[in-house]
Protein backbone atom coordinates (compact mmCIF):
# COMPACT_ATOMS: atom_id res chain seq x y z
CA UNK A 1 0.00 0.00 0.00
CA UNK A 2 1.89 3.28 -1.24
CA UNK A 3 -0.26 5.61 1.57
CA UNK A 4 0.50 3.24 4.62
CA UNK A 5 2.83 6.16 5.58
CA UNK A 6 1.19 8.98 5.01
CA UNK A 7 -1.77 7.17 7.05
CA UNK A 8 0.42 6.57 9.57
CA UNK A 9 1.13 10.14 10.03
CA UNK A 10 -1.94 11.03 10.31
CA UNK A 11 -2.53 8.59 12.80
CA UNK A 12 0.58 9.33 14.74
CA UNK A 13 -0.43 12.98 15.13
CA UNK A 14 -3.80 12.23 16.39
CA UNK A 15 -1.86 10.18 19.43
CA UNK A 16 0.63 13.28 20.00
CA UNK A 17 -1.90 15.39 21.06
CA UNK A 18 -3.15 13.04 23.28
CA UNK A 19 0.19 12.82 24.66
CA UNK A 20 0.50 16.17 25.08
CA UNK A 21 -2.63 17.11 26.55
CA UNK A 22 -2.10 16.41 30.05
CA UNK A 23 -5.82 17.43 31.21
CA UNK A 24 -7.31 15.36 28.09
CA UNK A 25 -5.65 12.61 29.49
CA UNK A 26 -6.97 12.62 32.73
CA UNK A 27 -10.46 13.05 31.88
CA UNK A 28 -10.82 10.18 29.04
CA UNK A 29 -9.12 8.43 31.40
CA UNK A 30 -11.40 9.01 34.85
CA UNK A 31 -14.54 8.99 33.60
CA UNK A 32 -15.02 5.34 32.17
CA UNK A 33 -13.64 4.85 35.78
CA UNK A 34 -16.18 6.19 37.70
CA UNK A 35 -18.94 5.48 35.27
CA UNK A 36 -17.49 1.48 36.25
CA UNK A 37 -17.13 2.30 39.98
CA UNK A 38 -20.54 4.49 41.09
CA UNK A 39 -22.86 3.21 38.30
CA UNK A 40 -22.11 -0.20 38.32
CA UNK A 41 -21.29 -0.51 41.88
CA UNK A 42 -24.38 0.80 43.04
CA UNK A 43 -26.31 -1.15 40.62
CA UNK A 44 -25.00 -4.56 41.60
CA UNK A 45 -25.39 -3.56 45.75
CA UNK A 46 -29.27 -3.39 44.73
CA UNK A 47 -30.17 -4.79 42.11
CA UNK A 48 -27.61 -7.13 41.64
CA UNK A 49 -28.98 -10.68 43.51
CA UNK A 50 -31.79 -10.24 41.47
CA UNK A 51 -30.23 -10.59 37.91
CA UNK A 52 -28.31 -13.59 38.38
CA UNK A 53 -25.52 -12.25 37.23
CA UNK A 54 -22.73 -9.59 38.42
CA UNK A 55 -23.55 -6.31 37.44
CA UNK A 56 -20.47 -4.92 37.88
CA UNK A 57 -18.77 -6.47 35.12
CA UNK A 58 -21.82 -6.38 32.95
CA UNK A 59 -21.26 -2.39 33.67
CA UNK A 60 -17.74 -2.87 32.98
CA UNK A 61 -18.49 -4.10 29.61
CA UNK A 62 -20.67 -2.52 28.34
CA UNK A 63 -19.11 1.19 29.29
CA UNK A 64 -15.25 -0.69 27.57
CA UNK A 65 -17.71 -1.09 24.61
CA UNK A 66 -19.14 2.49 24.89
CA UNK A 67 -16.03 4.58 25.23
CA UNK A 68 -14.12 3.00 22.60
CA UNK A 69 -16.55 3.39 20.30
CA UNK A 70 -17.51 6.92 21.75
CA UNK A 71 -14.04 8.03 22.10
CA UNK A 72 -12.83 7.19 18.12
CA UNK A 73 -16.27 8.61 16.88
CA UNK A 74 -15.44 11.50 18.74
CA UNK A 75 -12.13 11.81 18.20
CA UNK A 76 -13.57 11.23 13.39
CA UNK A 77 -15.83 14.02 14.29
CA UNK A 78 -12.94 16.67 15.64
CA UNK A 79 -12.25 16.97 11.94
CA UNK A 80 -14.60 19.56 12.28
CA UNK A 81 -12.25 21.61 14.53
CA UNK A 82 -9.78 21.19 12.21
CA UNK A 83 -11.69 22.46 9.00
CA UNK A 84 -12.39 25.54 11.54
CA UNK A 85 -8.98 26.33 12.34
CA UNK A 86 -8.13 25.23 8.56
CA UNK A 87 -5.58 22.72 9.43
CA UNK A 88 -7.90 20.10 7.45
CA UNK A 89 -6.90 22.04 4.30
CA UNK A 90 -3.20 21.04 4.52
CA UNK A 91 -4.31 17.24 4.47
CA UNK A 92 -7.03 17.74 1.55
CA UNK A 93 -4.76 19.88 -0.76
CA UNK A 94 -2.29 16.72 -0.78
CA UNK A 95 -2.16 14.22 -3.36
CA UNK A 96 -3.20 11.50 -1.15
CA UNK A 97 -6.52 9.73 -1.19
CA UNK A 98 -9.28 10.78 0.80
CA UNK A 99 -10.05 7.56 2.08
CA UNK A 100 -6.61 7.34 3.47
CA UNK A 101 -7.10 10.79 5.51
CA UNK A 102 -10.10 8.98 6.73
CA UNK A 103 -8.55 5.92 7.57
CA UNK A 104 -5.71 7.78 9.08
CA UNK A 105 -7.96 9.65 11.47
CA UNK A 106 -9.83 6.67 12.48
CA UNK A 107 -6.81 4.78 12.86
CA UNK A 108 -5.27 7.75 14.89
CA UNK A 109 -8.65 8.17 17.16
CA UNK A 110 -8.52 4.22 17.74
CA UNK A 111 -4.65 4.59 19.15
CA UNK A 112 -6.39 7.38 21.48
CA UNK A 113 -8.75 4.96 22.89
CA UNK A 114 -6.46 2.47 23.26
CA UNK A 115 -5.17 3.89 26.91
CA UNK A 116 -8.43 4.37 28.29
CA UNK A 117 -9.15 0.07 27.00
CA UNK A 118 -6.16 -0.02 29.41
CA UNK A 119 -6.98 1.80 32.07
CA UNK A 120 -10.59 0.18 31.97
CA UNK A 121 -9.49 -3.50 32.00
CA UNK A 122 -6.91 -2.95 34.61
CA UNK A 123 -9.84 -0.55 37.03
CA UNK A 124 -11.64 -4.26 36.57
CA UNK A 125 -8.77 -6.31 38.16
CA UNK A 126 -8.77 -3.64 41.25
CA UNK A 127 -12.56 -3.71 41.69
CA UNK A 128 -12.38 -7.29 41.37
CA UNK A 129 -13.65 -8.39 38.44
CA UNK A 130 -12.17 -11.84 37.14
CA UNK A 131 -11.79 -13.44 33.80
CA UNK A 132 -9.18 -15.42 32.32
CA UNK A 133 -6.04 -13.62 30.09
CA UNK A 134 -7.79 -15.19 27.00
CA UNK A 135 -11.39 -13.33 27.78
CA UNK A 136 -9.50 -10.12 28.45
CA UNK A 137 -7.54 -10.45 25.62
CA UNK A 138 -10.50 -11.32 23.62
CA UNK A 139 -12.43 -7.87 24.94
CA UNK A 140 -9.33 -5.86 23.23
CA UNK A 141 -9.20 -7.52 20.07
CA UNK A 142 -12.93 -7.05 20.02
CA UNK A 143 -11.95 -3.17 21.12
CA UNK A 144 -9.90 -2.35 17.64
CA UNK A 145 -12.98 -3.87 15.76
CA UNK A 146 -15.34 -0.94 18.36
CA UNK A 147 -12.97 1.44 17.48
CA UNK A 148 -13.05 1.08 13.81
CA UNK A 149 -17.16 0.99 13.66
CA UNK A 150 -16.83 4.11 16.38
CA UNK A 151 -14.89 5.89 13.95
CA UNK A 152 -16.48 5.05 10.81
CA UNK A 153 -19.68 6.28 12.23
CA UNK A 154 -18.03 9.39 13.33
CA UNK A 155 -17.30 10.11 9.66
CA UNK A 156 -21.08 9.87 8.96
CA UNK A 157 -21.85 11.85 11.67
CA UNK A 158 -19.37 14.63 10.70
CA UNK A 159 -20.25 14.27 6.92
CA UNK A 160 -23.70 15.70 7.85
CA UNK A 161 -21.99 18.76 10.22
CA UNK A 162 -21.35 22.55 9.43
CA UNK A 163 -19.94 24.06 12.19
CA UNK A 164 -17.89 22.70 15.74
CA UNK A 165 -21.15 24.80 17.25
CA UNK A 166 -23.41 22.23 15.69
CA UNK A 167 -20.98 18.92 16.15
CA UNK A 168 -21.64 19.49 19.90
CA UNK A 169 -25.77 19.19 19.47
CA UNK A 170 -25.77 16.57 17.44
CA UNK A 171 -23.61 14.23 19.04
CA UNK A 172 -25.78 14.16 22.22
CA UNK A 173 -28.39 13.75 20.02
CA UNK A 174 -26.68 10.70 18.45
CA UNK A 175 -24.60 9.23 21.13
CA UNK A 176 -26.53 9.50 24.36
CA UNK A 177 -29.51 7.45 23.30
CA UNK A 178 -27.03 4.69 22.21
CA UNK A 179 -25.94 4.13 25.74
CA UNK A 180 -29.72 3.16 26.84
CA UNK A 181 -30.24 1.38 23.27
CA UNK A 182 -26.64 -0.91 23.53
CA UNK A 183 -27.52 -1.55 27.51
CA UNK A 184 -24.42 0.10 28.81
CA UNK A 185 -25.78 -0.01 32.11
CA UNK A 186 -29.39 -1.36 31.61
CA UNK A 187 -30.43 -5.20 30.63
CA UNK A 188 -31.90 -4.99 27.12
CA UNK A 189 -32.56 -8.76 26.60
CA UNK A 190 -36.55 -8.15 26.81
CA UNK A 191 -37.18 -4.81 25.59
CA UNK A 192 -40.88 -3.68 24.15
CA UNK A 193 -40.93 -3.90 20.35
CA UNK A 194 -40.45 -0.08 19.19
CA UNK A 195 -37.39 0.14 21.56
CA UNK A 196 -36.15 -3.13 20.37
CA UNK A 197 -36.53 -1.66 16.68
CA UNK A 198 -34.19 1.33 17.82
CA UNK A 199 -31.98 -1.21 19.43
CA UNK A 200 -31.26 -2.92 16.94
CA UNK A 201 -30.40 0.23 14.72
CA UNK A 202 -28.18 1.58 16.91
CA UNK A 203 -24.49 0.62 16.38
CA UNK A 204 -23.52 0.92 19.59
CA UNK A 205 -25.33 -2.30 20.38
CA UNK A 206 -23.41 -4.44 18.10
CA UNK A 207 -20.39 -3.28 19.37
CA UNK A 208 -20.68 -3.50 22.79
CA UNK A 209 -22.37 -6.98 22.68
CA UNK A 210 -19.15 -8.34 20.68
CA UNK A 211 -17.61 -6.87 23.72
CA UNK A 212 -19.74 -9.02 25.92
CA UNK A 213 -20.04 -12.44 23.76
CA UNK A 214 -15.79 -12.23 23.86
CA UNK A 215 -15.81 -11.29 27.71
CA UNK A 216 -18.72 -13.88 28.41
CA UNK A 217 -17.38 -16.55 26.57
CA UNK A 218 -18.02 -19.97 28.19
CA UNK A 219 -19.17 -18.75 31.18
CA UNK A 220 -22.87 -19.77 32.69
CA UNK A 221 -24.77 -15.98 32.47
CA UNK A 222 -23.54 -15.46 28.94
CA UNK A 223 -27.23 -16.50 28.01
CA UNK A 224 -28.85 -13.50 30.14
CA UNK A 225 -26.51 -10.41 28.95
CA UNK A 226 -25.27 -11.62 25.56
CA UNK A 227 -27.80 -10.04 22.69
CA UNK A 228 -26.99 -11.59 19.72
CA UNK A 229 -24.41 -14.55 18.32
CA UNK A 230 -21.09 -12.79 17.89
CA UNK A 231 -21.00 -14.31 13.89
CA UNK A 232 -24.49 -11.71 13.97
CA UNK A 233 -22.18 -8.94 16.02
CA UNK A 234 -19.58 -9.26 13.32
CA UNK A 235 -21.70 -9.22 10.19
CA UNK A 236 -23.38 -6.29 11.22
CA UNK A 237 -20.12 -4.41 12.61
CA UNK A 238 -18.40 -4.94 8.84
CA UNK A 239 -21.45 -4.18 6.56
CA UNK A 240 -21.90 -0.79 9.10
CA UNK A 241 -18.35 -0.07 8.82
CA UNK A 242 -18.16 -0.48 5.04
CA UNK A 243 -21.19 1.36 4.59
CA UNK A 244 -20.81 4.49 6.93
CA UNK A 245 -16.80 4.82 5.51
CA UNK A 246 -17.32 4.87 2.02
CA UNK A 247 -20.92 6.71 2.45
CA UNK A 248 -19.10 9.22 4.76
CA UNK A 249 -16.19 10.00 3.22
CA UNK A 250 -18.00 10.50 -0.17
CA UNK A 251 -20.34 12.67 1.51
CA UNK A 252 -17.64 14.31 4.01
CA UNK A 253 -15.40 15.11 0.54
CA UNK A 254 -18.71 16.55 -1.25
CA UNK A 255 -19.72 19.43 1.53
CA UNK A 256 -15.92 19.94 2.00
CA UNK A 257 -15.50 21.00 -1.99
CA UNK A 258 -18.96 21.62 -3.24
CA UNK A 259 -19.80 24.51 -0.56
CA UNK B 1 19.13 29.42 -3.26
CA UNK B 2 18.29 26.62 -1.50
CA UNK B 3 18.06 23.10 -2.87
CA UNK B 4 13.89 23.55 -2.58
CA UNK B 5 13.77 25.90 -5.31
CA UNK B 6 16.07 23.27 -7.62
CA UNK B 7 13.11 21.49 -9.61
CA UNK B 8 12.36 20.13 -13.07
CA UNK B 9 9.37 22.55 -14.26
CA UNK B 10 6.79 20.53 -15.75
CA UNK B 11 5.72 23.31 -18.27
CA UNK B 12 8.12 24.86 -20.78
CA UNK B 13 9.49 28.74 -19.35
CA UNK B 14 6.79 31.14 -20.42
CA UNK B 15 4.03 28.62 -21.68
CA UNK B 16 0.93 29.10 -20.02
CA UNK B 17 0.76 26.92 -16.70
CA UNK B 18 -2.14 28.37 -15.09
CA UNK B 19 -5.31 28.19 -17.16
CA UNK B 20 -8.05 29.94 -16.48
CA UNK B 21 -11.66 29.87 -18.69
CA UNK B 22 -15.19 31.57 -18.13
CA UNK B 23 -15.07 30.05 -14.11
CA UNK B 24 -18.38 30.75 -12.38
CA UNK B 25 -18.47 29.80 -8.61
CA UNK B 26 -21.60 30.59 -6.77
CA UNK B 27 -22.11 28.88 -3.21
CA UNK B 28 -24.68 26.57 -2.34
CA UNK B 29 -26.60 29.45 -0.50
CA UNK B 30 -25.72 32.59 -2.49
CA UNK B 31 -27.64 34.43 -4.58
CA UNK B 32 -24.65 36.25 -6.67
CA UNK B 33 -21.82 34.85 -7.95
CA UNK B 34 -18.68 34.84 -5.58
CA UNK B 35 -16.84 34.42 -8.64
CA UNK B 36 -18.50 36.05 -12.18
CA UNK B 37 -16.99 34.32 -15.27
CA UNK B 38 -13.70 34.93 -15.24
CA UNK B 39 -10.81 33.96 -17.70
CA UNK B 40 -6.73 34.90 -17.61
CA UNK B 41 -3.97 32.72 -17.92
CA UNK B 42 -0.53 32.80 -16.05
CA UNK B 43 2.90 31.88 -17.85
CA UNK B 44 5.11 29.40 -16.20
CA UNK B 45 7.62 31.06 -14.04
CA UNK B 46 5.77 34.63 -13.83
CA UNK B 47 4.75 35.98 -10.82
CA UNK B 48 1.46 37.04 -10.73
CA UNK B 49 -1.14 39.06 -8.50
CA UNK B 50 -4.74 39.09 -7.86
CA UNK B 51 -6.10 41.94 -6.13
CA UNK B 52 -9.12 42.93 -5.30
CA UNK B 53 -10.72 44.48 -1.94
CA UNK B 54 -12.50 42.18 0.41
CA UNK B 55 -15.50 39.78 -0.79
CA UNK B 56 -14.23 40.67 -4.78
CA UNK B 57 -13.39 36.67 -4.92
CA UNK B 58 -10.09 36.31 -4.51
CA UNK B 59 -10.19 33.43 -2.12
CA UNK B 60 -12.01 31.42 -3.57
CA UNK B 61 -10.84 31.74 -6.98
CA UNK B 62 -7.34 30.12 -5.07
CA UNK B 63 -9.42 27.64 -3.60
CA UNK B 64 -10.94 26.20 -7.07
CA UNK B 65 -7.26 26.79 -8.43
CA UNK B 66 -5.88 24.37 -5.62
CA UNK B 67 -8.63 21.69 -5.68
CA UNK B 68 -10.37 22.60 -1.94
CA UNK B 69 -13.42 24.08 -3.74
CA UNK B 70 -15.45 22.84 -6.64
CA UNK B 71 -16.24 26.10 -9.48
CA UNK B 72 -20.21 26.31 -10.30
CA UNK B 73 -19.02 26.08 -14.43
CA UNK B 74 -15.93 27.00 -16.24
CA UNK B 75 -12.76 25.35 -16.90
CA UNK B 76 -9.32 25.67 -14.97
CA UNK B 77 -5.97 23.42 -15.86
CA UNK B 78 -2.68 24.06 -13.89
CA UNK B 79 0.42 22.39 -16.02
CA UNK B 80 -2.31 21.10 -18.27
CA UNK B 81 -4.50 19.00 -15.09
CA UNK B 82 -8.09 19.79 -15.02
CA UNK B 83 -8.42 20.85 -11.23
CA UNK B 84 -11.58 18.91 -11.14
CA UNK B 85 -11.36 15.75 -12.78
CA UNK B 86 -7.67 15.42 -12.39
CA UNK B 87 -7.37 17.04 -8.60
CA UNK B 88 -4.15 14.64 -7.70
CA UNK B 89 -2.14 15.47 -10.50
CA UNK B 90 -3.23 19.42 -9.94
CA UNK B 91 -2.15 19.06 -5.89
CA UNK B 92 1.43 17.03 -6.92
CA UNK B 93 2.02 20.26 -8.49
CA UNK B 94 0.91 23.40 -6.39
CA UNK B 95 2.28 24.43 -2.70
CA UNK B 96 -0.31 26.59 -1.18
CA UNK B 97 -0.18 29.28 1.98
CA UNK B 98 -2.97 29.94 3.03
CA UNK B 99 -4.44 33.06 4.43
CA UNK B 100 -5.00 31.87 7.67
CA UNK B 101 -2.32 29.78 9.41
CA UNK B 102 -2.57 26.40 8.77
CA UNK B 103 -0.16 24.76 11.21
CA UNK B 104 -0.97 22.43 13.61
CA UNK B 105 -0.44 23.88 16.96
CA UNK B 106 0.17 20.94 18.61
CA UNK B 107 2.77 19.76 17.05
CA UNK B 108 6.45 21.36 16.92
CA UNK B 109 7.64 22.91 13.64
CA UNK B 110 9.82 20.14 12.01
CA UNK B 111 6.96 17.61 12.95
CA UNK B 112 4.23 20.00 10.94
CA UNK B 113 6.78 20.17 8.11
CA UNK B 114 7.55 16.17 8.38
CA UNK B 115 3.76 15.23 8.35
CA UNK B 116 3.79 17.69 5.12
CA UNK B 117 6.85 15.55 3.90
CA UNK B 118 5.43 12.31 3.86
CA UNK B 119 1.99 13.07 3.34
CA UNK B 120 3.09 14.15 -0.45
CA UNK B 121 5.08 10.62 -0.15
CA UNK B 122 8.48 12.57 -0.42
CA UNK B 123 10.03 10.63 2.17
CA UNK B 124 8.70 7.29 4.21
CA UNK B 125 7.03 7.47 7.02
CA UNK B 126 9.50 7.43 10.95
CA UNK B 127 7.35 7.95 14.24
CA UNK B 128 10.89 10.42 14.70
CA UNK B 129 13.35 13.10 13.12
CA UNK B 130 16.25 11.72 14.52
CA UNK B 131 15.20 8.32 12.46
CA UNK B 132 14.33 10.11 9.10
CA UNK B 133 16.84 9.24 6.32
CA UNK B 134 19.55 11.62 5.98
CA UNK B 135 18.37 13.24 3.09
CA UNK B 136 15.23 14.66 4.72
CA UNK B 137 17.09 15.83 8.05
CA UNK B 138 19.58 17.89 5.81
CA UNK B 139 16.77 19.26 3.65
CA UNK B 140 15.23 20.35 6.70
CA UNK B 141 18.07 21.89 8.45
CA UNK B 142 19.32 23.66 5.30
CA UNK B 143 15.80 25.61 4.91
CA UNK B 144 15.91 26.05 8.39
CA UNK B 145 19.46 27.72 7.80
CA UNK B 146 18.06 29.65 4.82
CA UNK B 147 15.29 31.35 6.69
CA UNK B 148 16.87 31.66 9.75
CA UNK B 149 14.89 29.64 12.23
CA UNK B 150 17.11 26.78 13.32
CA UNK B 151 16.66 27.35 17.33
CA UNK B 152 13.23 27.68 15.97
CA UNK B 153 12.45 25.01 14.27
CA UNK B 154 12.11 21.97 16.82
CA UNK B 155 9.96 24.24 19.20
CA UNK B 156 6.12 23.69 19.39
CA UNK B 157 4.36 26.23 16.98
CA UNK B 158 2.71 27.37 19.70
CA UNK B 159 5.50 29.55 21.45
CA UNK B 160 6.61 30.77 18.17
CA UNK B 161 5.82 34.39 16.62
CA UNK B 162 3.54 34.60 13.38
CA UNK B 163 6.58 35.80 11.10
CA UNK B 164 8.27 32.17 12.03
CA UNK B 165 5.13 30.45 11.39
CA UNK B 166 5.04 31.73 8.33
CA UNK B 167 8.19 31.31 7.54
CA UNK B 168 7.93 27.30 8.59
CA UNK B 169 4.65 27.56 5.84
CA UNK B 170 6.92 28.35 2.97
CA UNK B 171 9.46 25.93 3.96
CA UNK B 172 6.36 23.30 4.11
CA UNK B 173 5.09 24.47 0.90
CA UNK B 174 8.17 23.98 -0.96
CA UNK B 175 9.12 20.47 -0.06
CA UNK B 176 7.68 18.70 -2.33
CA UNK B 177 9.33 21.72 -4.90
CA UNK B 178 5.72 22.67 -6.37
CA UNK B 179 5.46 24.42 -10.12
CA UNK B 180 3.22 26.94 -8.81
CA UNK B 181 3.34 28.30 -5.36
CA UNK B 182 -0.45 29.98 -4.30
CA UNK B 183 -0.28 32.70 -1.07
CA UNK B 184 -2.84 33.84 -0.16
CA UNK B 185 -2.18 37.18 1.49
CA UNK B 186 0.79 35.58 2.86
CA UNK B 187 2.07 38.51 4.66
CA UNK B 188 -0.94 39.46 6.68
CA UNK B 189 -0.17 40.09 10.43
CA UNK B 190 3.42 39.90 9.86
CA UNK B 191 5.62 43.11 10.81
CA UNK B 192 7.30 45.17 8.35
CA UNK B 193 10.85 43.34 8.73
CA UNK B 194 8.72 40.41 8.87
CA UNK B 195 7.75 40.92 5.33
CA UNK B 196 10.29 42.36 3.77
CA UNK B 197 12.54 39.18 4.67
CA UNK B 198 9.63 36.93 3.17
CA UNK B 199 9.50 38.66 0.07
CA UNK B 200 13.15 38.65 -0.56
CA UNK B 201 13.58 34.99 -0.04
CA UNK B 202 10.17 34.74 -2.31
CA UNK B 203 11.55 36.85 -5.17
CA UNK B 204 15.17 34.08 -5.03
CA UNK B 205 12.09 31.21 -5.06
CA UNK B 206 10.40 32.63 -8.45
CA UNK B 207 13.86 33.46 -9.92
CA UNK B 208 14.38 29.46 -9.26
CA UNK B 209 11.56 28.79 -11.76
CA UNK B 210 8.89 28.47 -9.80
CA UNK B 211 5.56 29.81 -10.61
CA UNK B 212 4.57 32.63 -7.67
CA UNK B 213 0.59 33.46 -7.73
CA UNK B 214 0.01 35.65 -4.92
CA UNK B 215 -3.53 37.23 -3.26
CA UNK B 216 -2.63 40.60 -0.91
CA UNK B 217 -3.77 43.37 0.24
CA UNK B 218 -0.82 45.60 0.08
CA UNK B 219 -0.41 46.99 -3.25
CA UNK B 220 3.16 47.74 -3.14
CA UNK B 221 3.62 44.06 -3.50
CA UNK B 222 2.14 43.73 -6.41
CA UNK B 223 4.29 46.52 -7.96
CA UNK B 224 6.60 43.87 -8.79
CA UNK B 225 4.65 41.25 -10.24
CA UNK B 226 4.78 40.52 -14.08
CA UNK B 227 1.35 40.58 -14.42
CA UNK B 228 -1.50 41.91 -12.40
CA UNK B 229 -5.06 41.13 -12.14
CA UNK B 230 -7.68 43.45 -10.35
CA UNK B 231 -11.33 41.70 -9.35
CA UNK B 232 -14.53 43.57 -8.14
CA UNK B 233 -17.55 41.54 -7.12
CA UNK B 234 -16.22 38.04 -8.91
CA UNK B 235 -15.43 39.73 -12.61
CA UNK B 236 -12.11 41.15 -13.55
CA UNK B 237 -11.86 44.70 -13.82
CA UNK B 238 -8.42 45.19 -15.22
CA UNK B 239 -5.57 42.61 -16.35
CA UNK B 240 -1.80 43.19 -17.75
CA UNK B 241 1.64 44.35 -15.83
CA UNK B 242 1.64 46.71 -13.38
CA UNK B 243 2.96 49.25 -16.09
CA UNK B 244 0.16 49.03 -18.46
CA UNK B 245 -2.69 49.52 -15.43
CA UNK B 246 -0.98 52.32 -14.61
CA UNK B 247 -0.75 54.44 -17.96
CA UNK B 248 -4.38 52.93 -19.17
CA UNK B 249 -5.81 53.74 -16.04
CA UNK B 250 -4.07 57.06 -13.97
CA UNK B 251 -2.16 59.48 -16.12
CA UNK B 252 0.86 61.35 -15.21
CA UNK B 253 0.62 64.78 -13.80
CA UNK B 254 2.27 67.90 -12.12
CA UNK B 255 1.75 69.55 -9.78
CA UNK B 256 2.68 73.31 -10.05
CA UNK B 257 2.33 76.76 -7.79
CA UNK B 258 3.38 80.29 -7.99
CA UNK B 259 3.19 83.09 -5.48
CA UNK B 260 1.66 85.28 -8.10
CA UNK B 261 -1.50 82.23 -8.37
CA UNK B 262 -3.84 85.45 -10.65
CA UNK B 263 -0.46 85.48 -12.99
CA UNK B 264 0.06 82.08 -14.03
CA UNK B 265 -3.80 80.83 -13.71
CA UNK B 266 -4.44 83.94 -16.92
CA UNK B 267 -1.42 82.46 -18.49
CA UNK B 268 -2.14 78.77 -18.68
CA UNK B 269 -5.69 79.32 -19.81
CA UNK B 270 -4.44 81.62 -22.43
CA UNK B 271 -1.75 79.39 -23.47
CA UNK B 272 -4.97 76.48 -23.47
CA UNK B 273 -3.42 74.53 -20.80
CA UNK B 274 -6.09 72.06 -19.15
CA UNK B 275 -5.62 72.19 -15.35
CA UNK B 276 -7.56 71.82 -11.76
CA UNK B 277 -6.76 73.46 -8.76
CA UNK B 278 -6.61 70.90 -5.82
CA UNK B 279 -5.22 73.52 -4.51
CA UNK B 280 -2.42 73.30 -6.47
CA UNK B 281 -2.27 73.79 -10.13
CA UNK B 282 -2.90 70.10 -11.32
CA UNK B 283 -1.76 69.85 -15.23
CA UNK B 284 -2.31 66.08 -17.07
CA UNK B 285 0.45 65.35 -19.22
CA UNK B 286 -1.33 62.88 -21.63
CA UNK B 287 1.94 62.22 -23.26
CA UNK B 288 3.99 65.16 -23.11
CA UNK B 289 7.52 65.60 -21.45
CA UNK B 290 6.91 67.76 -17.61
CA UNK B 291 10.17 69.86 -18.83
CA UNK B 292 8.42 70.44 -22.46
CA UNK B 293 5.63 71.64 -20.07
CA UNK B 294 7.48 73.53 -17.90
CA UNK B 295 9.61 75.60 -20.21
CA UNK B 296 6.73 77.25 -21.53
CA UNK B 297 5.57 78.71 -18.45
CA UNK B 298 6.59 82.50 -17.96
CA UNK B 299 5.55 82.93 -14.35
CA UNK B 300 8.05 81.78 -11.57
CA UNK B 301 6.84 79.06 -10.11
CA UNK B 302 6.77 78.53 -6.23
CA UNK B 303 6.07 75.07 -6.70
CA UNK B 304 6.83 72.10 -8.72
CA UNK B 305 6.17 68.65 -8.64
CA UNK B 306 5.78 65.57 -10.85
CA UNK B 307 3.25 62.65 -10.05
CA UNK B 308 4.31 59.16 -11.01
CA UNK B 309 1.21 57.08 -10.96
CA UNK B 310 1.27 53.91 -8.02
CA UNK B 311 -0.23 50.67 -8.62
CA UNK B 312 -2.38 51.45 -5.63
CA UNK B 313 -3.44 55.10 -7.72
CA UNK B 314 -4.97 52.37 -10.16
CA UNK B 315 -5.86 50.38 -8.09
CA UNK B 316 -8.21 53.18 -6.44
CA UNK B 317 -9.33 54.59 -8.98
CA UNK B 318 -10.60 51.27 -10.45
CA UNK B 319 -12.32 50.15 -7.19
CA UNK B 320 -13.63 53.64 -6.92
CA UNK B 321 -15.35 54.06 -10.54
CA UNK B 322 -16.96 50.83 -10.21
CA UNK B 323 -18.25 51.30 -6.70
CA UNK B 324 -19.60 55.09 -7.71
Amino acid sequence: MTELGPVLAIAQRDLMKLLRDRPRMVTTLVFPLLLIGVLGGSLQANLGRHLGFDFLAFTFTGVFGQTLFQTTAQGVISMITDRENDFSQEMFVSPISRYSIIVGKILGESLVALPQAVAIIAFALIVGIRASAAQFGGLVVVGLLICLLGGAFGILVLSNLSSQEMAGQIFTFVMLPQFFLAGIFNPIKVLPPYLDILSRIAPMRYAVDLGRAAFYAGRPESARVVLDSPVVDLAVIGGMFTVFLIVGTALFVRSERNR
Amino acid sequence: MGELTERIAPVAPGAAIIEVEDLVKRYRKGKTNAVDGISFSVRSGEFFALLGPNGAGKTTTISILTTTLIPTSGRVRIGGNDVVTQASSVRRQVGIIFQNPSLDMNLTGEENVRFHAVLYGLYPYRPQFRLMPTAYRQQVRELAALLSIEADIFRPIKVLSGGTRRKLEIIRSLMHRPAVLFLDEPTRGLDTNGRRNLWEYLRGVQAAGTTVFLTTHYLEEAEAADSVCIINRGRIVSFGPPSRIKAELVSEHVLIDADDRDRLRAELVTRGVAFAETPLFKIKLDGRSAHQLLKAIDTPLSVVAIHQPSLEDAYLSIIGKIDD
